[in-house]
C-alpha cells in the first residue's frame, strides 16, 4: 500500500529549498497574460451605468440614445425601474460597444430617473449614527469582568480603530465572455476559483454547468475579492448573447475597482483592559463597531489572541449605504489585532513595563501557542535587536533626535489555515515528460512552483522537468484560493498523484531490473534500488518501459494520511522614525517571525511574507477608503489619494520561517493570510513608543498623529 | 473620452488659431499626464485637442544674458539634468518622485495643471458645488483644501511644483495668444477662479505658455521644502520655496518665501521674507518666519494640520537654503 507522508529531513531534495517561481520570467518580459491581456477576434468592450447615489429608487431608465449610437452593439438594463439603489457606483445598465470610449459614451448617453432617499456613509463617531443605521447590539460576558476592574492593579482606557480600506486589486475585477456556440460559453476571468466560477456562472444563465469553459493563466490580485463570478460576470455573458455571441471584455474602471468590488469592514471600539500591579492582564471590556456596507459587520475576535479570564464585549453593527464588503486577508483578524495588542502595549506603558516582557508574562493566556509564540517573540526581539534599541514610550528608542523619535513595536496572531479540497492528475508519458493537471490558480504566490516541486521531488526529477497546467476548469477540480489553504491542498493531491504515478512506474520497471517494485525508489533522475544504486536505471529508460500507454493518476486531498494541518502563530516587530514636527512616519525596520508547518519552497514563503508586510505597512499608513456624508460618493477612488506604500517607504524587512522539529513534522498548512495580521498593530505600537501618545486611528497619517501629539499627555479617549 | 478633434500645429501661431475662445472648444495638450485623466474622466470634454509637442521652439533650456531661459516643454525631468544654480526649482522637480511624469511632464504642464480636489475631479466643478450650487468642501473632507486664500468659493489649493519657485525667484512667463507675445510675472500668473468655468491662471482660452525666463540668482541661494507623506509619488500637504541673499555677515539683505499647496494659487509670504531683513538664519529665526508666513491662515474643519506643516516647511526651506539643514 502507498504511503503518502512526507519525506523527511535529510531525504528531501527539493522541498524546502529556496527556488524561484517558474513563472518569474513571463511575468517580468510581460509574456504572462493577465485577463487584461486577452484579446478575441471582433472582441467588444463592455462599461456599466452606475449609480451617482448612495440610496435611491429607480424611477425611470431611457436607454435609446445610447442603443442608436453607432458602434453600439448591445445595451441591457440591470436593475430596472423600481429598484432600490444601496450604494453609490452599484451597476444599472450595461453596455457594450467597438471600444471603450464608445461603450463610455454610450453609458453617458442613458437617462436615468432617480428617486433619491436619505443616505448615511460615516460610520467613524458612534454617538452620532442615527438609530435607523444600528442593528441591535450583540453582547457576551464571561468571567467577573466587574468585579476584576475593581479590584485591579491598573488599567487603561482608549479608542482605537482602522478605517474601511478596499483590496485595491492591481488588475480590476471584470472578465472577457463569449459565446462559442448557442449552447456553450467561454470567459476568462479573474478570478480565485478557477473550479468554482464556471458553475456558478451556468447556475445564473440556466446552462449545465459543463458548458461553461473557464480559462485564467495569471491573476493580478484578489485578496479575497476575486471568489464571485459577479454580477458583471453574469451580465456580460447575458450582454454577449444579445451580441450575438461575440466576446465581451469587461474590466471594472479602478474608480469602480475602489468603489464596488470588495472593501474590508471597518473596525472601531473603546476599550478597558485591566491588570495586576505585578503586570498579570485580567479583565477586558470593550464596546466595538464599524460597518462593511449595508449588511453591517460582525464583531471581530476581541479580545484577539488573549484569552483573558474576565471580560465583556457588546457590538454595534452600522449600516452605511457604501460598497459591501468582501473577506479581504485573514477577515476580521488584522481589526481584532489593532485594537486588542494597542490596548495591551498601553497597559504595560502604564504599568511602566517593557511590552515584551509583559506579553511573556502573559504568555500562557495565549493558549496552544503558547510556546511557539515564546520563541516567536525571542527569536523576533533578537533580530530587530529590542533589548537594546527599546526605551520606555516617549523616551525616544535609542537614536532619537529632537524632531525625529524612533519607536519599537510588537504584535502577535494567528490563522487557522489548511489544505482545501483538490484532485491532481500526474501523467508520466513513455518519452519521459511529466505533466501536471489541476484546476487550480496561481494568485502570484507561487502556485506553479510548488507544484513542480512536491511531484519533482517524488519523482526524483527538476522542478523544470514537470509541465504545470493549471488555470482551467477541465481539469480536475481545485478549491478556491481563500483562507490559507490553498498551498496545502495542492500539495497534498499532488503528493498522492505523484506517489502513485512512480509506484505504477515501478511495477513496470521492477522486472527488467530484476527487483520487486516495493525496492524501488526515484532520485536523482533515476530508478534505482534502494540500498544498491548502481542497480539502475534512467528516467527516460524507466519511462520508455511504458511502451504507448502513459500512466496517469489522480491524487485526492482530503485522503489517506494527513498531510496538512491547521493553525499557526506569528510575531511581528517595528522599528519606524516619526517626525514629530510633521507627524511623518518612516519604517526603519520591520521583522515578521512566523510558523507555517512544513514549507514547500522557502523562497516563495517568504515573497508572500514580504507581500503581507508590505501590504500591512500599506494599512498602517497610509490606506484608507474616504466617503462624503453629502455627496454619499467614494472621494478617493483612485490609486493618488488611495495610497499605498511606494518600495522606498517600506523600509528593511527581515522574515524568519520556523522550521525544522514542531514544526516540519506538522504537514503543510498556508501563508496567505496570517503575516497580514499583525502589521497595523506592530506599527501602530511602534509610533506610540517613539511619541510617547497613542494616535488611536490609523492609518498614521500626518493629521492624525499631530492630533494625538497636541493632547500628548491625555488618554486617547 | 468624449471624440475630438485632433490637430498638431507646428508653430505657436498655428496653435493659438487653433485654440478656442472658450474652454469648451480646444485643450492645449504637452505632457497629457493631467490632460488625458481629465478627458478620460469626463472632467474636460474639449472638441479639439492641440497638440504643442510639434512646436520646436516651445522646448529646451538655454542661458541667457541675467539668467536662465526654460521652454515651456521642457520636461520635468530636463530640469534636473540641465538646469544649475536654481536649487529651488530642481528641488522641487525632484518632488515629483515619479519617473514617468517626471519624463512626460513639462514645465508649462506644470504651472498650467488643474487642481486635485477630490471633488473637483469627482465633477462637482472647480469650486465644488453640489446639485443645488451648495458648497462642498466646508461640510465635506477638507483634509487636503486651502489654510490660506481661501475666503472665496474656491478651496483647492494650486498643485504647481515649480510654481512656488518660479514666484520666489522673480521669474517671467512668456505667453503667447492671437495678439503676439506678452510677459506675465510668474506672481501674477496664478488666479483664483471666481466662477466654476473660470482656470487657476491669467491665460485666456486661446494662449499658451511659451517659456519662462528665470533671473539669475546671484550671490543668492534657494531651496524648496515638500512635506510628502510617501517617498513614492503623492503630492505634498505643505511646500515652501524660498530664495535668500545674506550679506557679508552673514545677515539676510532680502528673501522671499512662497508656500505652495496651501492656497488656491501659490501664496507669498511677504511679511515672513520682510521679518528677515538684517537677521541671521538660525532655527528659532526661520521658525518665528514659518509662523509669520502663516499668520493669517484659516484652516478649514479637517485641515488644521496644514498650519503646522506650512511653518515647518517654511522652517526647514530657510534652513536648507542657509545651509543649515
Amino acid at each position: 500500500m502507498a504511503e503518502y507522508k512526507w519525506p523527511e529531513e535529510g531525504k528531501r531534495s527539493l522541498i524546502g529549498k529556496r527556488i524561484k517561481r517558474l513563472d518569474g520570467p513571463d511575468k517580468v518580459s510581460g509574456k504572462a497574460k493577465y485577463t487584461f491581456d486577452i484579446n478575441r477576434p471582433g472582441m467588444l468592450f463592455g462599461k456599466m451605468l452606475r449609480s451617482p447615489h448612495a440610496h435611491a429608487k429607480i424611477v425611470s431608465i431611457d436607454t435609446s440614445a445610447a442603443e442608436k449610437m453607432p458602434g453600439v452593439k448591445a445595451v441591457k438594463i440591470i436593475q430596472g425601474p423600481g429598484s432600490e439603489i444601496q450604494w453609490a457606483g452599484d451597476e444599472i445598465v450595461i453596455v457594450a460597444a467597438v471600444d471603450e470610449s464608445t461603450a463610455e459614451d454610450a453609458v453617458r448617453a442613458i437617462k436615468v430617473q432617480y428617486e433619491k432617499l436619505p443616505h448615511f456613509v460615516d460610520e467613524r463617531d458612534l454617538s452620532k449614527i442615527p438609530q435607523q443605521y444600528r442593528r441591535p447590539p450583540t453582547a457576551q460576558t464571561k468571567g467577573e469582568p466587574d468585579k476584576a476592574f475593581a479590584e485591579a492593579g491598573a488599567v487603561i482606557e482608549g479608542v482605537y480603530g482602522n478605517e474601511v480600506i478596499t483590496h485595491c486589486c492591481l488588475e480590476t475585477h471584470g472578465l472577457v465572455s463569449e459565446w462559442v456556440d448557442d449552447k456553450n460559453v467561454m470567459i476568462h476571468p479573474s478570478t480565485q476559483s478557477v473550479t468554482a466560477v464556471g458553475g456558478e456562472l451556468a447556475r445564473a444563465l440556466g446552462l449545465p454547468a459543463g458548458n461553461v469553459h473557464v480559462h485564467m493563466d495569471h491573476v493580478g490580485g484578489g485578496f479575497g475579492s476575486k471568489f464571485p463570478i459577479d454580477r458583471w460576470g453574469i451580465e456580460t455573458t447575458r450582454l454577449s448573447k444579445l451580441a450575438g455571441g461575440k466576446p465581451i471584455k469587461t474590466m471594472l474602471e479602478r474608480d469602480a475597482e475602489l468603489t464596488v468590488a470588495g472593501t474590508r469592514p471597518s473596525a472601531y471600539a473603546r476599550v478597558k483592559v485591566a491588570a495586576t500591579k505585578e503586570g498579570r492582564i485580567t479583565a477586558w471590556e470593550s464596546e466595538s463597531w464599524g460597518s462593511g456596507g449595508v449588511a453591517g459587520t460582525g464583531m471581530p475576535p476581541y479580545p484577539y489572541v488573549w484569552q483573558i479570564p474576565n471580560a465583556k464585549t457588546r457590538h454595534n453593527s452600522i449600516i452605511t449605504h457604501t460598497g459591501p464588503q468582501r473577506a479581504w486577508r485573514a477577515p476580521n483578524h488584522p481589526q481584532a489585532c489593532l485594537v486588542t495588542m494597542s490596548a495591551l502595549e498601553d497597559l504595560a506603558a502604564k504599568l511602566g513595563m517593557d511590552p515584551l516582557d509583559f506579553f511573556l508574562k502573559n504568555i500562557e493566556m495565549t493558549g496552544v501557542r503558547a510556546n511557539v509564540y515564546k520563541e516567536e517573540l525571542l527569536k523576533a526581539a533578537e533580530m530587530i535587536e529590542w533589548k537594546k534599541l527599546w526605551r520606555p514610550r516617549g523616551e525616544g528608542a535609542v537614536g532619537s533626535t529632537k524632531t525625529v523619535k524612533r519607536g519599537l513595536g510588537l504584535s502577535l496572531h494567528t490563522w487557522g489555515g489548511g489544505g482545501h479540497a483538490s484532485d491532481c492528475d500526474l501523467t508520466i508519458h513513455p518519452d519521459g515528460s511529466v505533466d501536471l493537471k489541476m484546476g487550480t490558480q496561481d494568485l502570484g504566490v507561487g502556485t506553479r512552483t510548488v507544484l513542480a516541486i512536491v511531484a519533482g521531488e517524488t519523482l526524483g526529477l527538476p522542478v523544470n522537468a514537470i509541465k504545470i497546467n493549471i488555470g482551467d476548469n477541465r481539469y480536475p477540480p481545485s478549491g478556491s484560493s481563500g483562507g490559507s489553504t490553498t498551498v496545502g491542498g495542492i500539495s497534498a493531491s499532488t503528493r498522492r498523484a505523484s506517489v502513485d504515478a512512480v509506484n505504477a512506474l515501478f511495477e513496470k520497471v521492477a522486472p527488467a531490473m530484476n527487483t520487486t517494485p516495493d525496492k524501488l525508489e526515484a532520485v536523482g533522475g533515476k530508478i534505482q534500488e534502494i540500498g544498491k544504486p548502481t542497480n539502475s536505471m534512467t528516467w527516460k529508460q524507466a519511462c520508455a518501459k511504458l511502451g504507448t500507454q502513459p500512466i496517469t493518476m489522480r491524487g485526492k486531498q482530503p485522503g489517506k494520511e494527513t498531510l496538512t494541518n491547521q493553525g499557526v502563530g506569528g510575531v511581528q516587530m517595528a522599528d519606524v522614525s516619526v517626525d514629530v514636527e510633521t507627524g511623518i512616519v518612516k519604517m526603519n525596520n520591520f521583522i515578521a517571525v512566523q510558523d507555517c508547518g512544513l514549507i514547500i519552497d522557502m523562497k516563495t514563503a517568504e515573497s508572500q511574507v514580504f507581500g503581507a508586510m508590505i501590504m500591512g505597512v500599506t494599512f498602517a499608513l497610509y490606506e484608507e477608503r474616504v466617503m462624503d456624508q453629502q455627496t454619499g460618493r467614494v472621494l478617493n477612488p483612485n490609486m493618488e489619494f488611495y495610497r499605498l506604500a511606494g518600495l522606498a517607504d517600506i523600509g528593511n524587512f527581515k522574515v524568519h520561517m520556523m522550521t525544522g522539529k514542531g514544526y516540519d513534522e506538522r504537514g503543510v498548512i498556508g501563508l496567505g493570510e496570517p503575516p497580514t495580521v499583525s502589521p497595523g498593530a506592530a506599527i501602530s505600537n511602534a509610533v506610540a513608543n517613539a511619541i510617547g501618545v497613542r494616535v488611536g486611528t490609523i492609518p498614521l497619517t500626518p493629521d492624525r498623529v499631530l492630533a494625538a501629539l497636541a493632547k500628548k499627555g491625555g488618554s486617547n479617549a | 473620452m468624449h471624440k475630438f478633434e485632433y490637430a498638431s500645429p507646428t508653430t505657436k501661431e498655428q496653435a493659438v488659431a487653433l485654440l478656442g475662445k472658450s474652454w469648451s472648444e480646444a485643450e492645449a495638450l504637452a505632457g497629457g499626464t493631467d490632460l488625458l485623466s481629465l478627458m478620460k474622466d469626463y472632467i474636460s470634454t474639449p472638441a479639439r485637442v492641440v497638440n504643442l509637442k510639434g512646436i520646436k521652439e516651445l522646448g529646451g533650456i538655454s542661458p541667457t544674458r541675467g539668467g536662465v531661459r526654460i521652454g515651456a516643454l521642457a520636461t520635468i525631468e530636463d530640469l534636473r539634468d540641465k538646469l544649475k544654480g536654481y536649487d529651488a526649482i530642481t528641488q522641487a522637480a525632484s518632488g515629483i518622485t515619479s519617473p514617468q511624469i517626471r519624463n512626460m511632464g513639462t514645465v508649462g504642464g506644470d504651472l498650467c495643471q488643474r487642481p486635485r480636489c477630490w471633488y473637483y475631479r469627482g465633477g462637482f466643478g472647480v469650486l465644488a458645488q453640489g446639485e443645488n450650487g451648495e458648497p462642498l468642501v466646508p461640510n465635506g473632507d477638507n483634509r487636503y483644501h486651502a489654510i490660506l486664500g481661501n475666503g472665496g468659493e474656491a478651496k483647492f489649493v494650486h498643485p504647481s511644483s515649480l510654481g512656488p519657485a518660479l514666484i520666489a525667484l522673480g521669474a517671467k512667463i512668456g505667453v503667447f495668444g492671437p495678439g503676439g507675445a506678452r510677459q506675465v510675472e510668474a506672481a501674477k500668473f496664478f488666479v483664483t477662479p471666481k466662477s466654476a468655468n473660470d482656470r487657476e491662471t491669467v491665460l485666456a482660452p486661446n494662449e499658451i505658455v511659451t517659456e519662462i525666463v528665470v533671473p539669475a540668482n546671484l550671490g543668492g541661494t534657494s531651496a524648496t521644502y515638500e512635506i510628502r507623506q510617501r517617498e513614492a509619488l503623492d503630492w505634498p500637504l505643505a511646500a515652501a520655496s524660498v530664495v535668500l541673499k545674506l550679506d557679508a555677515g552673514k545677515k539676510v539683505k532680502s528673501a522671499a518665501i512662497v508656500l505652495g499647496h496651501v492656497a488656491p494659487t501659490p501664496w507669498v509670504a511677504a511679511e515672513a521674507a520682510q521679518f528677515l531683513a538684517g537677521k541671521t538664519i538660525d532655527e528659532d529665526v526661520a521658525a518665528e518666519a514659518g509662523k509669520i508666513a502663516l499668520a493669517n491662515a484659516a484652516p478649514l474643519s479637517r485641515n488644521a494640520y496644514k498650519v503646522q506643516l506650512a511653518r515647518v516647511a517654511v522652517k526647514r526651506a530657510l534652513l536648507k537654503a542657509a545651509g543649515l539643514m
